[in-house]
């Protein structure tokens, strides 16, 4: 009697982790990997304004890379992706070695860097796009100052659009590279500047032979964010461009929106979105994988 | 001599350059500002970065109460406080979920919960552009769809994994062995996770929520996609105030509705900007 009733609530009480995670685990399979499979099994079907499932194999890729809006959003991608990066990177890398020297104030301009980060795209498109806007903004600035000739109008310019989002993006982003840098700095041991300085070596190649490698892991961990970010950017082209002129800036997010959900060409859509997964595992999945095996060895 | 003129130069440079790039980063909140206090004559006139003349709250009013969103024209107000009613029950219910669950994974670990937190892990990566139109069929199912609920459902669908791997992490520190110590004197799971977890978890709390409530606030894709006419966020309606010119472009109204969009982010970011960090460089396995 008294065994069974010790027993009874011990069963209930060790069943209750899994009862929590539960709901979880459920709604995780469906939501997440079953709308993934659901998805790319659309992408095989002619699906448009709703689902079917007459699956007509690759056509829809095809059809997809046969459109040369969606070719201007990969190109896009790949300029706005490769100069954000690299520009993030430089800046970020740049304004935190300087903040690293010392400085007064330092707590009130990494407050300054950093809150843009704050911001939704939105705001951040909208407020660039009234500075870029060719009338009354920039351009106007620098006329009146004299400079009479002077143009500056990237945003309404098929070529030049996809830069202005260039421009707003590191300016949203560049802060949280510079606060992750920064970090990786602090954990530096002072002593090797000193050591690289008392061995002859300038202030900038100590950063360059001896800081830098050891902020490696920092710089990959940035580019997997950056790209992560760059792949997903939907909300900024929505407010500063719309992705016009035409479609002259738009991203593949933008891309993917406007055919499931503005054209009723979910086949299109889904096919897009698939390749849109594809291009992020291949850049998250070797991290994951180099993450969780650096764990294992310590790191 | 030579020496220190020329650290001083160095010095001068490097506060030169922090300056400079800290404008860079001002410019867009000041341009903002100025233009949001100023009218339209003005604007037109004098330039991007004149101080208002004559400071007006013509701006405010307008994006507050009376701007056109689309078709209709009633503002921001009714949009702000539908970002409310998306932000508050989705922070909250997806903390909470993320807390149970992140207790779970780190003290009472089964088979398989690694392999289950792994992939919840792995599910912060995907662009969600996967997930949309599937998405958009279920809340139909269940007649959510343009829902204020709906968006709810959808923001803690897609919250539990990052709130999950915050108190994961946090709780992972909170040694076992005062876990086991409490068995032994006959605490139950929940009384355990009431006695000396919660007590040790203010500061992870503070920075999911302002996660989380950045997170949403911000977010214009769900937003765009999942809503309807009447309840739509305030991302979304601020989109459509300044892409829907009716009559001449007033860029003060547009810049008044920016910064009210962008109003509660910030806030939170100048009085609890050190947990706002935290929650980056924790989230940004995320990204």
């Amino acid at each position: 009697m008294s065994v069974s009733k010790a027993k009874k609530p011990m069963t209930l009480e060790s069943l209750l982790p899994k009862i929590v995670l539960a709901p979880t685990t459920a709604v995780m399979l469906v939501c997440m990997y079953g709308f993934m499979i659901w998805t790319g099994a659309l992408s095989f079907t002619k699906s448009r304004m709703l689902p079917q499932w007459d699956f007509v194999g690759f056509d829809q890729y095809a059809k997809l890379f046969a459109n040369p809006r969606w070719d201007v959003a990969l190109n896009n991608l790949v300029v706005f992706g490769v100069l954000f990066i690299a520009v993030s990177l430089l800046l970020g890398l740049f304004l935190a070695i300087l903040l690293d020297q010392k400085i007064r104030l330092e707590g009130t301009l990494r407050t300054i860097y950093l809150y843009p980060m704050a911001v939704s795209f939105v705001v951040t498109g909208t407020a660039w796009k009234w500075i870029l806007n060719p009338g009354l903004g920039l351009e106007k600035l620098v006329r009146d100052l004299g400079f009479e000739n002077f143009e500056f109008r990237w945003l309404v310019e098929q070529d030049m659009a996809i830069y202005t989002i260039v421009i707003a993006a590191v300016w949203q982003s560049s802060g949280f590279v510079m606060a992750m840098f920064l970090a990786g700095l602090r954990g530096v041991d002072d002593s090797l500047i000193k050591a690289a300085e008392i061995d002859g070596a300038s202030k900038m190649k100590a950063y360059w032979y001896v800081i830098l490698p050891i902020l490696r892991p920092v710089f990959f961990s940035a580019i997997v964010i950056l790209s992560h970010i760059a792949i997903k950017s939907f909300d900024l082209v929505q407010a500063l461009t719309g992705g016009g002129p035409g479609y002259a800036s738009d991203l593949p997010a933008n891309f993917m929106y406007t055919y499931a959900f503005n054209r009723a060409q979910m086949g299109v859509g889904a096919s897009s979105a698939m390749i849109m997964l594809m291009g992020v595992l291949a850049i998250i999945v070797p991290y994951l994988y180099s993450e969780l095996r650096g764990g294992k060895n310590g790191r | 001599m030579v020496a220190n003129r020329s650290f001083n130069l160095g010095r001068l440079f490097i506060y030169g350059c922090l300056f400079a790039f800290a404008l860079f980063y001002l410019a867009p909140l000041y341009v903002m500002l100025t233009t949001s206090f100023k009218d339209i004559e003005e604007i037109r006139s004098g330039n991007l970065l004149a101080l208002p003349q004559d400071p007006t709250l013509y701006a405010w009013i307008k994006a507050w109460s009376s701007a056109c969103t689309g078709s209709e024209c009633q503002g921001l107000a009714p949009f702000f406080m539908n970002s409310v009613k998306i932000v508050v029950p989705a922070v909250i219910i997806s903390t909470v979920i993320g807390a149970l669950n992140g207790y779970v994974l780190s003290k009472w670990r089964f088979r398989g919960s690694d392999l289950m937190f792994g992939m919840l892990l792995f599910g912060c990566f995907i662009p969600f552009q996967v997930i949309l139109l599937p998405m958009a069929r279920l809340l139909a199912e269940l007649g959510l769809a343009n829902t204020v609920t709906g968006l709810v459902l959808v923001h803690v669908i897609y919250g539990v994994a990052f709130t999950t791997l915050f108190f994961r992490n946090f709780y992972v520190s909170v040694p076992t062995e005062l876990v086991k110590a409490a068995q032994l004197d006959g605490a139950s799971f929940f009384q355990i996770f009431r006695h000396i977890f919660l007590p040790v978890s203010l500061p992870i709390f503070t920075v999911t929520i302002i996660w989380q409530f950045t997170q949403i606030w911000n977010d214009f894709l769900f937003g765009v996609v999942y809503s309807g006419p009447g309840t739509q966020p305030i991302t979304v309606a601020l989109n459509n105030l300044v892409n829907t010119s009716m009559g001449g472009k007033e860029y003060n109204v547009d810049m008044a509705a920016a910064v009210i969009a962008a109003l509660p982010t910030l806030l939170v970011y100048i009085f609890a900007g050190k947990y706002f960090v935290r929650g980056l460089t924790a989230g940004a396995v995320k990204g």
